[in-house]
């Protein structure tokens, strides 16, 4: 890793309202240099919004953006030297390659002789040396993807932020392309903000992730603790596969399952008894096993084999559906359709208890009456 | 007949009427025009090119012609001008403001070329709006002749030809990636490189159809030419007429109106032509 040259962005109060819409409610992040945070979210959930005011094409309605300590918000676009690089590349069609990634330095009036250097050095970071006379119109789009990558860091920004980078590109090539640009960012040492909505490239780009749902945060994490340990229902269903189990608190450290049994948390639930709760468990945390106090019946539905994985997906007594992941390896009977199984939780530290939302347990109540 | 050619011809039928139209009222009207412009007398003795040599050799007569052209770029290039602070401001709208100006843009093509013209003539003329406003106003001593010069007559052309220039050139600003002027924004171009390197070579090909529209109905405009212009201004249009009806030599007119007729056209192709060849990495409008 090269020496860290990004600003440090924070973000203190922000609101945004469109009319009568509020798009961004009292957003809080601190983002250090050389940091690579994602902001993840479902479509609406004010992440563009929020790109939007960091790049400083937007201002938001209230709050302060700081670059390096500093107040921004009164700083045009075109003066936060910020690196852009759009969903859709938006790389200009009428110029070459090489016009393209020389855009920002023509921009600051730079001498033709600084300009190709740098260019050519960033032509050949992104690998793309070979292409410098080429129309965009005539490249693929991870070729165009390095191009805008390379534009955008050819002015040396302190923030470089992408939007939705991979999502026009094929699956295949998605991850390698991940892969490239976590390693170019991080060689170059850059502050960097991605925003998309796949889970997935959050997780494999992200030193943190920010998770924001209806113009909130709801949690900011590693990868790993968001998956093990996320703050609310909503993350634990976003962030990978879960299975959400309904049931009740019956002692401080058990829960009664709607599904049958009632389970050993080995630690304190912290609600009282009574209370209806949800219980997420990973299908990797979950094992078939013999039939036994604690041991969850399901019927059998359907196994699909996932290449290293065979996911199996079973539904309780109570209606719940419950997907199973196990190694796919040749010794395991595969479960057949419509068969009784018993589920066994292998790990109970890593189940996640949320209290049921309201609305939730209203149409539950009614369904069990 | 093949049944294949038979339903070939079936499916031809419905445009008959329309070509049977265009073959009495456009071909037939043309071929007289080529065989009128080929005699060399006005009582029609004669064949020969005799009407194309004095066009030739008789400097009046081109510089006539090369007026004409010269106007339908400069009134052309006007057009260019205000088309695009109005399409960039109509972009930027809302749709209350676009709805707005839509409408004001299309308000001229509703009245007729004559009613628009005599407005100018009210606005220009001796005892014209102008003259009034600057004598009471005591900016002008005396009233200055704006009507029947070349300028008025630009400044009428111009207005009356905006449309034509307005509407392609807001039609390709709207199919302009936003994300493209952001991109420039981010990377840190002003306003003005903005538009100098990504706004104007992306709608390209919709300002040079303007172009064209305008220059060639402006070039041939002759109720505005001649109303505007008062008769003092020799052009092409008026300059047609007069041999025709004035002079009634036919075959000089019928040659002019051919000379007229390809030069404009001429133009036209040869800038069309140009630009697909030369605007790169643009989709042509």
């Amino acid at each position: 890793m090269s020496d860290v040259r990004g600003h440090s962005l924070d973000l203190k109060g922000i609101g945004h309202t469109f009319g009568a819409t509020v798009a961004l409610d009292e957003i809080d992040l601190t983002v250090a240099a050389g940091e690579l945070i994602a902001l993840l979210g479902p479509s609406g959930c004010g992440k563009t919004t929020m790109l939007q005011i960091i790049a400083g094409f937007l201002r938001p309605s209230r709050g302060e953006v700081r670059f390096d300590g500093a107040r921004v918000e009164h700083i045009p676009a075109n003066r936060r030297r910020i690196g852009m690089v759009f969903q859709n590349y938006a790389l200009f069609p009428h110029l070459t390659v090489f016009e393209n990634v020389a855009y920002g330095l023509r921009a600051r009036k730079r001498p033709n002789a600084e300009v190709a250097a740098k260019v050519e050095q960033m032509l050949s970071l992104a690998q793309m040396a070979a292409f410098a006379r080429r129309l965009p119109g005539e490249l693929s789009g991870g070729q165009q993807q390095r191009v805008a990558l390379a534009r955008a860091l050819a002015i040396d920004p302190g923030l470089v932020l992408l939007d939705e980078p991979f999502s026009a590109l094929d699956k295949n090539l998605r991850l390698d392309m991940q892969i490239e640009i976590k390693t170019l960012l991080k060689t170059f040492g850059v502050t960097s903000i991605i925003v998309t909505h796949d889970q997935e490239e959050a997780l494999s780009m992200a030193d943190r992730i920010v998770v924001l749902n209806k113009g909130r945060i709801e949690q900011i994490d590693s990868p790993d603790a968001l998956y093990d340990r996320p703050a609310s229902l909503f993350i634990s269903s976003f962030i990978g596969h879960t299975n959400l189990l309904r049931g009740t608190v019956t002692e401080t450290d058990r829960v009664l399952l709607d599904a049958g049994p009632e389970i050993d948390l080995g630690r304190s639930a912290l609600r009282r008894r009574g209370t209806p709760v949800t219980i997420s468990v990973r299908p990797e945390n979950i094992a078939f096993g013999a039939e036994r106090p604690g041991a969850i019946p399901v019927t059998i539905r359907a196994t699909v084999p996932l290449g290293a994985v065979s996911v199996t997906e079973g539904v309780t007594a109570s209606g719940e559906p419950v997907k199973i992941s196990q190694a796919r390896a040749a010794g395991i009977a595969k479960a057949q359709a419509g068969e009784t199984a018993w589920l066994a939780i292998s790990d109970v530290s890593r189940v996640s208890i949320f209290s049921t939302p309201i609305d939730d347990v209203s149409k539950h109540q009614q369904r069990s009456v | 007949m093949t049944p294949a050619s038979t339903s070939a011809s079936r499916q031809l039928l419905p445009v008959v009427p329309l070509a049977a139209l265009f073959f009495a009222a456009f071909v037939l009207p043309l071929v007289a025009l080529v065989a009128i412009s080929l005699f060399r007398t006005p009582q029609f003795a004669e064949l020969s090119l005799a009407q194309y040599l004095r066009f030739l050799s008789d400097p009046f007569s081109i510089k006539v012609l090369t007026d004409t052209l010269w106007l339908g770029a400069e009134v052309a290039l006007a057009t260019l001008i205000l088309a695009y602070p109005l399409a960039l401001v109509y972009v930027a709208s809302g749709p209350f403001m676009r709805t707005l100006i839509t409408f004001l843009i299309m308000l001229p093509l509703l009245t007729s070329t004559v009613v628009r013209t005599f407005a100018w003539i009210v606005i220009l003329g001796r005892d014209g709006i102008v003259n009034s406003a600057m004598l009471s106003l005591g900016l002008w001593q005396a009233p200055a002749r704006l009507l029947y010069t070349w300028e008025g007559m630009v400044l009428a052309l111009t207005q009356i030809q905006l449309p034509l220039m307005a509407l392609p050139v807001i039609n390709s600003l709207l199919r302009l990636d936003g994300n493209l002027t952001r991109a420039a924004e981010g990377l840190g171009a002003s306003r003005a490189r903005i538009f100098i390197t990504v706004i104007l070579p992306l709608t390209l090909p919709g300002a040079i159809a303007g172009w064209l529209l305008v220059f060639a109905a402006a070039a041939t405009a002759f109720i505005t030419q001649t109303l505007v212009g008062g008769g003092r201004i020799i052009l092409m249009p008026s300059y047609i007429y007069q041999q025709a009806v004035g002079v009634q030599d036919w075959p000089f007119s019928a040659a002019l109106s051919l000379i007229f007729t390809l030069a404009v056209t001429g133009i036209v192709f040869a800038i069309g032509a140009l630009s697909r060849r030369y605007v790169r990495g643009v989709d042509a409008a």
